[in-house]
Formats: C-alpha cells, sequence, structure tokens
C-alpha cells in the first residue's frame, strides 16, 4: 500500500511556490515583451551597423546561462550599492533575458512584413507611425506569435533557476519537501512536475487557439 | 496636372530613368508601355515620391514631390496608386482595407469613411464582399479593392503598375472594366501596361518607354497604327 508523509499543507506550500513562479514569469515576460518590442523595432527599422552595440548587448544576455546571470547579478548588484531583493533580482535579470530573445522574434516579425504592403500604406498617405501601428504591428503580430508563446513556456520553466538565489518557487519548494521527507523526492517531482503542466497546458492552448483564429482570416 | 520634367532616376549605377519629360493634363489618360526593365514603374513610384530621383523635377498640381519641404503624405491623398501585387491589407477586411486611410489619413468619422467605402466597393462590383477578408478573394477581386481602397480617398490622379501583369487571364477582364469606367467618368490616370487593346482603346496618349526615356509619344492610332521609329514598331510587332 502506498504510503506517504506528503500532506496538504506540503501542497499548499508548494501551491505557494508555484504562485511566485507565475509572479515572476508574468513580471518577466511584460518587461521582456515591452523591453523587446523596443529593441527588435530599432533593430528591424535602422540601420544595421547603428545597432550593432544593442545587438552585442541583448547576444550576451542570450549566450550567458541565466543562472550565471542571476548569480552575478544578485552579488553585484549589492556591491554596486543597490538593495534588492533576490525576487526583485529576478525579475530584472529575467525580464533582460526575456527582451533579448523577444527582440529577435519582433525584428523577425516586422521584417517579414513586405516592403510593397508598406508601400501601399505609404501611398495612402499614411504617415510612418500610422504604418507601423496599422499595417505592421498587426501583421507581424500574426507571425511572432507562435514564438512568443514558446518563449512564455520557456520562461516559465527557466523561472526554476531563480531558487539558487533564495526565491522559493515552485521547484525551490519541492526541494525544501524532499529535503525535510528524504525518501520521497520522486513523488515530490512529479507533483511538481504535474503543477508545471498544468500551468503550461493552457498557455499552450490558449496559443493554438490564438494561431488558428488568425488562419481563418488568411 | 502632372509634370514631368527631365527626371533621372539611377540605382546604383543603373540608369533607370534617363531624362524624362512629359505632362499630364487633368482629365487625361496615359497609357505607358514598353518592355520590362525599361523604367515605366519606377517613374510612377518617383510622380508620388515613394522614390528618390536624381535630376529633374517632378510637379503636381505646382508642388515639386522632391523638395525638402514637401508634405508627401498629404500630396500623396490625391494620387492614388495601384500595384502589380495588389498588396491587401491581409489582417483586415475588405471594408476596412478601404476605410482605413479614410479613418487615419484624413481623419473620417467611422460612419462617412464606411458610407464613401461602400460606395467605392459597389463601384468596383464587390459590395458583397464587405465582411471577407482580402484572403479569401481572387486576384481579381482584391486587385478590384485595392482599385477602390484607393478611390476611398478622392484622388484627383490614378497611377496603374501594371495592375493586371499578376493576373490569371480570365481575371484581366474585369479589372480592365473597372479602370475603363474610371477613365469614363473623366479620372486623370497614367497607365503602366502590357494590354495594349486598353491603352488603344482608353488612352488619350500613349508613351513608349525604351531605356529610360520616353522614345515615341502620341495619340494611340499614331503609335499603334504609323509608329515612327523602328524600335516602337520593333517593340509592338514583338507584343501584338
Amino acid at each position: 500500500m502506498f504510503q506517504t508523509a506528503f500532506s496538504l499543507n506540503d501542497l499548499w506550500f508548494m501551491a505557494q511556490g508555484a504562485g511566485w513562479t507565475l509572479l515572476i514569469t508574468a513580471i518577466a515576460m511584460v518587461g521582456g515583451t515591452v523591453l523587446g518590442l523596443v529593441f527588435g523595432v530599432t533593430r528591424a527599422v535602422l540601420p544595421g551597423w547603428t545597432t550593432l552595440p544593442l545587438g552585442f548587448f541583448l547576444d550576451i544576455f542570450r549566450s550567458v546561462p541565466l543562472l550565471i546571470q542571476l548569480i552575478l547579478a544578485n552579488s553585484f548588484i549589492p556591491i554596486l550599492g543597490f538593495r534588492a531583493s533576490p525576487f526583485a533580482v529576478s525579475c530584472i535579470v529575467l525580464a533582460l533575458y526575456t527582451s533579448s530573445y523577444c527582440s529577435e522574434i519582433v525584428r523577425g516579425g516586422v521584417q517579414a512584413v513586405p516592403q510593397t504592403t508598406r508601400r501601399a500604406a505609404r501611398s495612402l498617405g499614411m504617415t510612418w507611425w500610422q504604418d507601423m501601428t496599422e499595417i505592421v504591428y498587426p501583421m507581424a503580430l500574426r507571425v511572432m506569435l507562435p514564438s512568443w508563446i514558446g518563449l512564455t513556456l520557456g520562461v516559465m520553466k527557466d523561472t526554476a533557476l531563480v531558487g539558487w538565489i533564495g526565491v522559493i518557487e515552485l521547484l525551490k519548494s519541492s526541494q525544501i519537501l524532499i529535503t525535510r521527507m528524504q525518501n520521497e523526492p520522486l513523488f515530490i517531482l512529479i507533483i511538481a512536475g504535474v503543477i508545471y503542466f498544468l500551468i503550461s497546458f493552457p498557455i499552450s492552448r490558449l496559443g493554438a487557439r490564438l494561431e488558428s483564429r488568425f488562419r481563418e482570416n488568411d | 496636372m502632372i509634370e514631368i520634367e527631365n527626371v533621372k532616376k539611377s540605382f546604383g549605377s543603373l540608369t533607370v530613368l534617363d531624362g524624362v519629360s512629359l505632362s499630364v493634363n487633368t482629365g487625361e489618360v496615359v497609357s505607358i508601355i514598353g518592355g520590362s526593365g525599361s523604367g515605366k514603374s519606377t517613374l510612377l513610384m518617383c510622380i508620388n515620391g515613394l522614390e528618390a530621383i536624381q535630376g529633374g523635377r517632378i510637379l503636381v498640381d505646382g508642388v515639386e514631390v522632391h523638395a525638402a519641404g514637401t508634405d508627401l503624405n498629404k500630396l500623396r491623398q490625391k494620387i492614388g496608386i495601384v500595384f502589380q501585387q495588389w498588396n491587401a491589407f491581409p489582417h483586415l477586411t475588405v471594408l476596412e482595407n478601404v476605410t482605413l486611410a479614410p479613418r487615419k489619413v484624413l481623419k473620417m468619422s467611422r460612419a462617412e469613411a464606411d458610407a464613401i467605402a461602400v460606395r467605392q466597393l459597389e463601384h468596383v462590383g464587390l459590395g458583397d464582399k464587405l465582411k471577407a477578408f482580402p484572403g479569401k478573394l481572387s486576384g481579381g477581386q482584391q486587385q478590384r479593392m485595392a482599385i477602390a481602397r484607393a478611390l476611398a480617398m478622392s484622388p484627383k490622379y490614378m497611377l496603374f503598375d501594371e495592375v493586371t501583369s499578376a493576373l490569371d487571364p480570365q481575371l484581366v477582364g474585369e479589372v480592365l472594366d473597372t479602370m475603363r469606367l474610371l477613365a469614363k467618368e473623366g479620372m486623370t490616370m497614367i497607365v503602366v501596361t502590357h494590354e495594349m487593346g486598353f491603352a488603344r482603346e482608353v488612352s488619350d496618349r500613349v508613351a513608349f518607354f525604351k531605356s529610360g526615356k520616353i522614345h515615341e509619344i502620341g495619340s494611340p492610332q499614331q503609335i499603334f497604327e504609323s509608329p515612327q521609329t523602328p524600335e516602337t514598331r520593333a517593340f509592338l510587332n514583338s507584343v501584338l
């Protein structure tokens, strides 16, 4: 007979961890998307050489493992004289990390809008800004959405790393329980996995639904 | 009136327009014919300032298109252009495609813009497709929508850039009919075309382009029946 020391209280503890996972994901995605839009459009519309420094900066965030970024930021921010909780550090680092990927998605999306379509918009007397907001963004959005949903799911799982700098998110809360109960690590990890899945699944379904809605019009 | 004076245009070392001069009077229909790469389409892009020029000047109602202080967005409101690739806005319905510029550029209310758009779309025979998305239309229908979209801005001039070249043969007729109608209504038009029958029937003047220049220009009768130069004759023989 299956017996476990795992209690409802423990499940509640993990649920709280999941809450932090969700909150950090949401903040990282909002911040990363806003920054990614700005960076991505900048890189799409300005001549290549003018955005080299920006591209280099974003490459750093994409190339260095997130765990290293988190630990370095968590150490250097206090050294530089700023006070930031591990939670704040996590949000900042993840938002920048997200923005580096998001900017590429945005750049690709903007560049996927045919020049001829943009010419047609301008030929009607629309300004550059009207062209961007009325034509380029809505058209690019359809191209960007699948990758953006993928990025969201990726970032959500990447939040597991912020446990290293002391944020008790879902994985860290599981590890704490494992340490306490010793002999049930697999059972607890399965529960954690199920919770991750329950968070991811609706996001990916929502993405698939939006995609098929867009496709109906094409 | 559109006045093109000794316009020169090149892409890098490639000269595309090599001193083109042409005046188009209000109410006139001028067709431009000629081989591919002779600079016909580029000239249209220059007229509404989508392309820069390297010499000469273009005046639309006395306003110099490429002068530094010219408000191109304003100027373009009176020059409608329809492209070879119809360039529908795929995320908007047919009606929204047509109302977008009147609403955003002319600041019309939705009701005003809708009324104009419906009228123009009925005009080009798309009154029953208002709620459809462009992806659901045939090429000919999308091209007629593009014409309605340009007309909704109440332009004084219409430029047509090989608008039937990308269409299946059986769809060419419906687009040409729409353009015939416009010509009959007195629209000032510059039509770059490979449809010689259409050019002959609708134009007041026909210009034959070769190597970035107007090689010969005259009435349709003159160009098609008694071309003055061997080049014009050779071109017409090759396409007729």
